[in-house]
């Protein structure tokens, strides 16, 4: 574990992202539903990568997103609550 | 357009920076081309299939197919010391890029631009002072650079060559050398206050290194009354 | 095939009868964490259980300390890939907490400090399969590992030991927690390598 610290930012998303996304996410602006602070994907406190990496908001930590990949596929859920998109990656 | 494609990389060349940091240099065929602050994913693969993936930040501006990664061993790592003395020169790995598309300089970018590097975050920074060098048209640009102590110094050839429009700060943490009158401390607001004033209303920060130090330093210069919007930050572990 | 990365092993990996399918045996802990390590005084730590109807049950940490404890030996398995074996800890078997609450729910929302969730059938808390623990290898448990309390569920994959855990909610419904929400699966037994939703 020596490789991760306790949190990197949404900079790190742009590879895991590209295999589903068509856009460059790291630049996409958010707004945190629970304390309002806006700013880009780029921003966002990101921990993980395993077993699954979650981006919350830097001022308040509330979940934004999260990504779990396995071979052939990536599950991406957006928002704090339950409910997965499963995106064929392979 | 398709997902980002894993490409072979052949170890060219590797030079070392500090004592642990490396310079790895490879030739990636089909590379697009990438702006100063991307990174690429490293991917690596055992014999029996097990793969590991890490990023690293471009240490220089596009040129062809060669790429430039800065490379720190982290002592007990699973990535980073195997790429640092291990991966023989012409061995091939796979990386994916470029990617990020907002810890970026622009080219062309004509208002003040400040750098702000922690130890081995100073690798996206210094493409972007490579970047600036190399181009005729260009704003003012500082890049106040953290270490340890002079041993800790990447990049020594690039800091001995000035030129026009560029302006570095040396911030010695632990150890100074002869001469350097700040002392060995922390960053500071007072290292910060005139670069923070120069930025004006239209300049952009740029702050990366371990996340303590980016969390600090982006504080400090949102203390000093610059705007959270305009400052940049990568954090890396 | 091109060989990428000549020479890289990664870490060892290595077959043994107790290791579950696609598993590797490891001597370190690695701490996987989702958010920031909460901080969490033992002053103020309570562990409720809230049934179905709505009665919630509450512990202090003294009456938690004062109930049955047992030391308990196990292997324990992550969804990452890496088990380890014979771990040591201490604890309160979750039947202990039961025995006390009334309830006809089939499973249980587990919830820790700090937002976390998991889900499982409320059978598999019961009869010595799970434990509430403050120790590891004799020492109190560390926050980075869940301290001052994390559940112990060692038959299933470990996402489910909830770190920093502050109560159980009793339902009828099994509700996806943190990571059977986002892809995992939700009940992990790391023998069937039930790892997310397809497996």
């Amino acid at each position: 574990m020596a490789d991760t610290a306790a949190h990197l930012d949404g900079n790190s998303l742009a590879g895991p992202l590209s295999e589903i996304l068509a856009v460059e996410p790291t630049a996409a602006w958010w707004r945190c539903p629970e304390c309002a602070r806006s700013g880009p994907l780029a921003e966002l406190h990101v921990y993980g990568p395993e077993p699954g990496l979650t981006a919350r908001c830097p001022g308040c930590a509330y979940i934004a997103l999260r990504l779990v990949r396995e071979d052939g596929y990536a599950w991406l859920t957006m928002g704090s609550a339950a409910g997965a998109f499963r995106f064929p990656t392979a | 357009m398709r997902p980002v494609p894993w490409r072979p990389a052949r170890l060219l060349a590797r030079s070392p920076q500090t004592p642990t940091a490396r310079t790895l240099v490879f030739s990636v065929p089909g590379w697009p081309g990438h702006l100063p602050g991307q990174h690429v994913d490293v991917r690596l693969t055992a014999a029996d299939g097990y793969r590991a993936v890490r990023s690293y930040s471009l240490a220089a501006p596009a040129d062809g197919e060669r790429v430039e990664l800065g490379v720190q061993s982290v002592p007990g790592g699973e990535v980073s010391p195997y790429l640092a003395d291990v991966l023989p020169v012409d061995a091939l790995v796979e990386v994916r890029g470029p990617l990020g598309n907002w810890f970026v300089l622009r080219p062309g970018t004509l208002a003040p631009v400040l750098l702000v590097a922690g130890g081995a975050g100073v690798v996206p920074l210094v493409s972007m002072v490579r970047a600036h060098r190399a181009a005729a048209l260009r704003g003012p640009l500082r890049l106040l650079y953290s270490v340890r102590g002079p041993d800790d110094l990447w990049y020594r050839e690039q800091w001995a060559d000035r030129h026009a429009d560029f302006d570095l700060a040396l911030l010695y943490t632990r150890v100074a050398p002869p001469g350097d009158r700040r002392g060995p401390e922390r960053i500071t607001a007072r290292d910060l206050a005139a670069a923070a004033a120069a930025l004006g209303p239209d300049g952009t920060a740029y702050v990366c290194g371990p996340t303590g130090f980016v969390e600090s330093a982006a504080d400090l210069l949102t203390g000093l009354g610059v705007d959270p919007a305009t400052v940049r930050t990568e954090r890396f572990g | 095939m091109t060989s990428f990365s000549p020479g890289f092993q990664g870490r060892g990996r290595r077959p043994a009868d107790r290791l579950p399918p696609g598993q590797y045996p490891t001597e370190q802990f690695p701490v996987l964490s989702a958010g920031p390590t909460p901080k969490v005084p033992t002053a103020t730590w309570e562990f409720t259980v809230t049934t179905e109807r709505g009665a919630t049950h509450r512990w202090s940490w003294e009456q938690m300390m004062a109930l049955p404890q047992e030391d308990t030996v196990h292997d324990i398995h992550c969804v990452t890939r890496w088990t380890k074996f014979d771990t040591h800890w201490r604890g309160v078997p979750l039947d202990v907490f039961l025995a006390e609450v009334d309830t006809s729910a089939d499973f249980a929302v587990v919830a820790g400090h700090g937002g976390y969730t998991t889900n499982l059938p409320l059978q598999d808390l019961r009869d010595g399969r799970a434990w509430l623990v403050h120790s590891y290898d004799g020492y109190p448990l560390s926050p980075e590992h869940g301290g001052p309390a994390r559940l112990l569920v060692p038959h299933l994959y470990f996402w489910k030991s909830a770190k920093w855990v502050r109560g159980l909610r009793l339902t009828h419904e099994d509700e996806p927690g943190f990571w059977e929400g986002a892809g995992y699966h939700d009940y992990g037994d790391p023998w069937r390598e039930q790892r997310t939703w397809g497996d």
